[in-house]
């Protein structure tokens, strides 16, 4: 089993898997996520503060999906990325790191350092069909839960496995 | 501090962690299908625990794994055989630091409970959320058997209905935290089959510490009583995943009645979304201890009946706290830290990943090399983990290399000792000044810091906004 043979990462209780997010502004993009072989999130609508648009992008595929969430289709999103789909990009970029989103959706941008206009480019340029199978709901439902954190009180009983996930300088 | 004492070979750590390794290894390729090298591995680890109480239990459950034929009760079995290997690992470590810093033994004597054993403290009653644990038992279950390399989305989102039912209850909070933490690192790596590496140890650290954790009675904490003093902060460690966080104070302890001085912790945790991160982690966490702003102060806190568990961790309730004199950590440090004794620790977190011993250095010489920090101790260098300093505060790993006096945590993790800086002092035209990792905790005038306050304030009001509006639909 390769004994002795595991690296110091390897054998480490406190190996860092994930960079932290990194703090973006949450205003136009208030959840982003790579997660079920998607980028996907929900875009606050520009006009109407009661409305977001639940926007994904499918990984190797990059096929794509909007609509509110009432379920209602984006109109933008006919035949190319729409505007929330963009901005779903740039988002994800900021927060994980160009490296991390490319990874996520296998994506080969051309050379240099990837960004969310690369990225955007390379996968609009293969001519990405709309994903009819929508997981808005889904993804919506998600987000629900990730705002959901919000409404859990701190405690003050001590949470021994928190010494499992120390925090770490480096950035995505 | 007698860094040669640190630098030294411990007896007997080598042969424990190979067991643990070769067990681990396993776990990589799963239990659904093992080959001979795991079979050899699982009767590796029976093997190792062959003298303790667990020896039947496990040898059992290690033939029946061998055969790919485990069932749930065996992969606790073999999880708490684990589990007791790595708490002889963390006793032998623990040991060795007592005798390097010269710290007076544990206050009670420590009983060598086999990790996984019943110790029996809440055995009574039955406990809520029965159903959550079996479901969290049988996802974890299911992980041993695809292994790593066989996790993808399907299984590991497994975890998120047990999580999202737990979270709520505080009196899961424990096992929900672990679990939460754990699936997003297994959900970022999926498909498990085209990692570049896996991280063994760390996973199959999460997973059997998540299986005994499903064990009923096993997260309960051990009630002793409450105590009465004067608190003198050390420093703050703070600890965080994607969804989580949690800041422990430590600190020294003077009980009103003229006792002997305690080394003791006071913690306070949130569960967080993801994007919450930096100063937003300690405005999660400040309304719900006042300590932290005692912190940022530089003050000490009077105590007056505070709720204690046996492995001295306050149960912090601001009703039982008020603000004290100010308190200067490097001067708590000199003079009462070595006099401070620890509680002894629970049989179930004995584990390496556990030890986090408050030291004072002083008269080092700083190197940096390859990236790395490392002080020297009378020839002998002890690693410098800078990377566990928190972003949202003062203290910068440029600031420990220049520094000459330092209040951290001792901790061990992969073969080596590593010094975890909680505070230093340094020399800024020819005064000596100190800064605090945890200087932010309560809140801050300095200019970074009030910017970093400021945008964690927009994220989070961006959240509950969209909360307040889409949530109750
Ligand atoms: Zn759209």
């Amino acid at each position: 089993m390769g004994v002795g043979a595991l690296s110091v990462w390897e054998q480490s209780s406190t190996a860092r898997v994930m960079a932290p997010a990194r703090p973006r502004k949450l205003a136009k993009v208030p959840f982003v996520e790579l997660a079920d072989g998607r980028l996907q999130g929900v875009v606050s609508s520009g006009s109407d503060i009661g409305r977001v648009y639940v926007s994904s992008v499918a990984a190797r595929s990059y096929a794509f999906a909007c609509s509110t969430n009432n379920n209602r289709p984006c109109g933008g999103a006919r035949g190319m990325f729409c505007k929330h789909i963009q901005a779903l990009v740039a988002e994800a970029v900021l927060q994980y790191g160009a490296e991390r989103v490319a990874r996520g959706l296998a994506v080969d941008p051309p050379d240099g350092e990837p960004d969310a206009q690369s990225l955007t480019a390379a996968m609009t340029a293969t001519r990405p069909v709309k994903d009819d199978s929508s997981a808005a709901a889904q993804v919506f439902s998600r987000f629900l839960r990730h705002l959901a954190y919000l409404e859990l009180a701190p405690v003050t009983s001590p949470l021994p496995e928190m010494q499992w996930f120390p925090p770490t300088r480096a950035v995505a | 501090m007698r860094g040669d004492l640190l630098a030294d070979p411990v007896e007997g750590l080598d042969e424990a962690l190979a067991a643990v390794d070769a067990f681990d290894g396993a776990l990589v390729a799963g239990l659904l299908r093992p080959g001979a090298a795991q079979a050899a591995a699982v009767a590796g680890l029976a093997e190792a625990v062959a003298g303790t109480p667990l020896a039947a239990r496990v040898a059992e459950a290690a033939e029946r794994a061998a055969a790919g034929a485990a069932g749930e009760d065996h992969f606790v079995a073999l999880a708490a055989a684990r589990s007791a290997l790595l708490g002889s690992v963390h006793d032998a470590l623990a040991q060795r630091i007592d005798e390097a810093v010269g710290r007076p033994a544990p206050g009670v004597e420590s009983s060598p409970v086999v990790a996984g054993e019943k110790s029996a403290p809440t055995a009574a009653g039955p406990e809520h959320g029965a159903n959550l644990l079996a479901a969290a038992r049988s996802w974890l279950c299911d992980l041993a058997r695809s292994g790593w390399r066989g996790i993808d989305h399907e299984l590991v989102s497994g975890a998120a209905p047990v999580v999202s039912a737990m979270l709520p209850d505080p009196g899961l909070r424990r096992r929900a935290t672990l679990l939460d933490g754990f699936a997003a690192e297994l959900a970022a790596s999926c498909p498990g089959a085209t990692l570049e590496r896996v991280p063994v140890r760390r996973w199959a650290d999460l997973w059997s510490r998540g299986l005994l954790l499903t064990v009923p009675g096993s997260a309960g904490e051990r009630s002793d009583g409450s105590v009465t003093g004067r608190l003198l902060p050390l420093g703050v460690d703070v600890q965080e995943h994607a969804t989580a966080v949690q800041a422990q104070v430590h600190a020294v302890f003077e009980p009103a009645d003229g006792g002997a001085p305690r080394l003791v912790r006071a913690g306070v945790s949130a569960p967080k979304p993801d994007t919450v991160v930096g100063a937003g982690l300690w405005q999660l966490l400040r309304p719900r201890m006042s300590l932290l702003g005692a912190v940022s102060e530089g003050r000490s806190m009077e105590l007056d009946a505070m709720p204690v568990t046996a492995e001295g961790d306050l149960v912090w309730d601001d009703e039982r706290a008020r603000a004290g004199e100010p308190a200067d950590p490097f001067a708590t440090a000199r003079v009462r830290l070595s006099a401070a004794t620890a509680a002894p620790v629970a049989p179930l977190d004995r584990h390496p990943v556990r030890i986090a011993v408050p030291v004072l250095l002083e008269g080092y010489a700083a190197h940096s090399e390859e990236g790395g920090l490392a002080f020297d101790l009378a020839g002998r260098p002890l690693a410098v983990d800078t990377d566990r300093i928190p972003a949202a505060g003062p203290l910068t790993p440029e600031a420990v290399a220049a520094s000459h006096a330092c209040v951290g945590l001792l901790r061990w993790d992969a073969g080596e000792f590593l010094l975890q800086p909680l505070a230093v002092e340094t020399t800024v035209r020819k005064k000596t000044v100190a800064v605090h990792a945890g200087a932010w905790a309560g809140g801050t005038t300095d200019k970074a810091g009030v910017r970093a306050e400021k945008a964690a304030t927009d994220a989070v009001a961006v959240l509950r906004e969209r909360a307040g509006r889409l949530l109750r639909k």
